[in-house]
């Protein structure tokens, strides 16, 4: 029988396993006995690739919303918050695990002896032009409007992406996606209550959400550019072309700004560098700051154990 | 005949794992919350398990593998795997009803049936409308204060008869 006080022994948990990477926490690997095969016909650097853009997304959107905390209006969106980062990192580790399972040689190499796992070692160790998110992910916090502006246009456009995402002939992928729209769905219903609210509260609250929306808009075409990535993933059946889920995502955002009576915003597309998007690896700075932020203590000691 | 299974490996195995409690509801066994898919007994005799993230992001997952390991080695299975199981997605439909009785015992609402959402999932602008009753005074007069709330798998309320506050596992 388990004893149920054994959680209340912070000792015991220190028996089992004495050698993790300081950072990783004993963290289990979290495909642990997942049959990661690739599907026939697939490459396996597409599949990484492709698994590498979706967990960063969520991966930095995480970040930038556990940098709310202890900082929202009020303690329950304080708690909102975290728990959509947690989800968003859930669904980053999955991805970038399933990454490194695809194709081990998009892990950076480590110093012999480090115990960091793959998916920390994709984390931690990349550099801003290895990361493959979309730039609005990155833009640093503004106001409460804007994180509600930026939640709802990345949960709708996320969810839809998900939803074809379900029926994706890699397996793993699949079930990731599956799981990740039911908490998407939350996120975004979330997001769309409180711009809601925003919209119709008072004129300061209408004033700073249409401010974040308009400094936002130049960032969203980009979600739905193909990257050559997503095509050949999308071709290969397991991966969805953004473009395609560029109608129903609009028809849904359609829906909200009618109801909230916002128009879309008239603002020009912010260009890439020489043709290069955050797919490709180009960046602005302010990804530069977070990643620095994040990783500076885990690349400081490599083989940090505890 | 009852006797002989009992002592069966594979019976002793699965009395084992689904006695282990969820870290973060200990009021409930991970077999009660429906995050044990499987446990078998190669014919080698070793255990292998199948337990099921309630979200994606879910922290415990990695105390319920401990916590099952140490269960099955202290029923004689040292070396038992853990394995994850992604696929089908869990859903609160698989708490059990003793499952949740426990949970309304210790003053946490249980869900109603999880949502049957069809791709594409239509957008909720309203608060939704469940029927939650007060776990203490039994109440139906309740307001959602949250739909997010200590752990990833509930939201908060408060009643307004009695005034407490108490968390309601959400509906996925």
């Amino acid at each position: 029988m388990h004893a149920p006080d054994d959680h209340e022994s912070a000792y015991a948990g220190l028996l089992v396993n004495d050698a993790h990477w300081a950072f990783g926490t004993d963290f289990e690997d979290p495909l642990a006995g997942v049959d990661t095969t690739i599907p026939d016909g697939v490459d396996p650097a597409v599949l990484a690739r492709y698994c590498l853009a979706l967990g960063d997304d969520a991966l930095v959107l995480s970040h930038r919303l556990t940098q709310w905390c202890g900082r929202a209006p009020d303690l329950e969106e304080d708690i909102a918050l975290a728990n959509i980062a947690l989800d968003l990192l859930g669904q980053a580790r999955l991805l970038l695990t399933r990454a490194a399972a695809a194709d081990p040689s998009c892990v950076p190499a480590l110093p012999e002896g480090s115990p960091v796992p793959a998916e920390d070692a994709l984390a931690y160790f990349r550099d801003d032009r290895d990361f493959g998110n979309v730039r609005m992910v990155e833009v640093p916090n503004g106001d409460f409007a804007e994180a509600i502006a930026r939640l709802l246009l990345f949960s709708t456009w996320r969810l839809a992406l998900f939803e074809h995402l379900a029926g994706s002939g890699d397996a793993v992928l699949a079930a990731v996606a599956a799981k990740g729209r039911k908490e998407l769905t939350y996120h975004r219903d979330f997001a769309g209550r409180w711009f809601l609210t925003l919209a119709q509260g008072t004129e300061e609250s209408r004033r700073r959400l249409l401010d974040a929306l308009a400094g936002l808009w130049p960032l969203w075409p980009e979600l739905f550019r193909t990257h050559p990535v997503e095509a050949a993933a999308a071709a290969a059946g397991v991966g969805v072309d953004p473009a395609s889920v560029a109608a129903e995502v609009d028809a849904v955002l359609g829906q909200v700004f009618a109801t909230c009576g916002v128009d879309r915003p008239e603002a020009a597309p912010l260009a890439g560098v020489a043709g290069r998007f955050g797919r490709d690896g180009a960046h602005t700075e302010a990804l530069s700051l977070l990643l620095a932020e994040m990783q500076v203590v885990a690349r400081a000691h490599p083989r940090g154990q505890w | 005949m009852a006797d002989a299974v009992a002592s069966t490996p594979l019976h002793r195995a699965r009395v084992a794992a689904e006695s282990v409690v969820d870290p973060e509801l200990p009021m409930l066994t991970l077999a009660d919350l429906g995050v044990l898919r499987e446990v078998r007994v190669a014919e080698d005799g070793s255990v292998e398990v199948a337990i099921t993230p309630t979200y994606s992001g879910c922290p415990a997952m990695a105390t319920m593998r401990d916590d099952l390991v140490r269960a099955l080695h202290r029923a004689g299975f040292p070396g038992a795997r853990v394995r994850v199981a992604l696929h089908p997605a869990w859903t609160t439909d698989w708490i059990t009803p003793r499952g949740r009785a426990a949970l309304s015992g210790a003053g946490i609402s249980p869900p109603g049936p999880a949502p049957r959402r069809d791709a594409p999932v239509a957008l909720d602008l309203l608060a939704p409308r469940r029927r939650v009753h007060c776990p203490r005074c039994g109440s139906a007069d309740t307001e959602l204060t949250s739909e997010f709330g200590s752990t990833a798998c509930k939201a908060l309320y408060r009643c307004r008869a009695c005034l407490e506050p108490f968390d309601h596992v959400k509906e996925i």
